[in-house]
């Protein structure tokens, strides 16, 4: 993804919680952090997510304490 | 002194006048030991992600605390004695939110809606935006570089 033009023309993305008006990780805010979770409830790993690697343990931690607090859940059963 | 975030969730059948006693109790403790609360919010009674202590839904408040460790040290042994309190976490912050927190900020913005449902016909639109709220595995909408 870093070197040339890819083909199918994928460009390299950027880090949402970077740069100016970026929002703000907080374990209140479950709606953000709702995005960065799969349908399972697990983590989103963040070459999916293109996160940073210091806002993804921001991120992390967000969610857990978000999960401890049941804002969110632990697992989603199917 | 120290600044704490302090989330506590009361048990579902206690009514909001009780979460008010519970959290008089809390100022109490901490007004004995020099500390004080500086915001108080209720974000109401909220349904719980998953099962705690066999209650399906919790009173959420919040308070902002600034007190000494020691005070707090009390508070978290006086809310682990408590039974109406099923949870509770305390966090250490550099700063207080000055206004309102997102919980409380949508807890707002959904009376606002549900208002407007009654006499207006277009909370369709208003709905939509939730979708796009979803995880997307394969691409995620945000922060795509221009």
């Amino acid at each position: 993804m870093s070197q040339g033009r890819r083909p199918f023309g994928r460009r390299k993305k950027s880090c949402p919680f970077s740069g100016p008006n970026a929002p703000v990780i907080d374990y209140k805010d479950t709606r953000l952090l709702q995005r960065y979770v799969s349908e399972r409830g697990k983590i989103v790993p963040r070459r999916i997510t293109a996160v940073s690697s210091k806002k993804q343990r921001e991120l992390a931690r967000a969610i857990k304490r978000s999960r401890f607090l049941s804002l969110m859940p632990y697992t989603v059963d199917q | 002194m120290a600044l704490y975030e302090h989330v506590f969730i009361a048990r579902q059948d206690i009514s909001s006048q009780q979460v008010e006693g519970l959290i008089d109790m809390m100022q109490a403790v901490l007004e004995e030991n020099d500390g004080k609360i500086t915001k108080i919010e209720y974000w109401g009674l909220k349904s719980l992600a998953y099962r705690v202590k066999k209650n399906r839904k919790g009173h959420y408040s919040l308070l902002n605390i600034d007190a000494s460790h020691a005070a707090v040290a009390e508070l978290e042994r006086r809310i682990s004695l408590n039974d109406d309190i099923i949870r509770s976490m305390t966090l250490r912050v550099d700063e207080h939110e000055a206004d309102d927190s997102v919980q409380m900020r949508n807890k707002n913005r959904d009376e606002r809606r549900g208002s407007r449902r009654e006499d207006g016909g277009d909370r369709r639109r208003d709905d939509r935006p939730r979708g796009d709220d979803r995880p997307r595995e394969d691409k995620p909408s945000e922060g795509e570089a221009s």
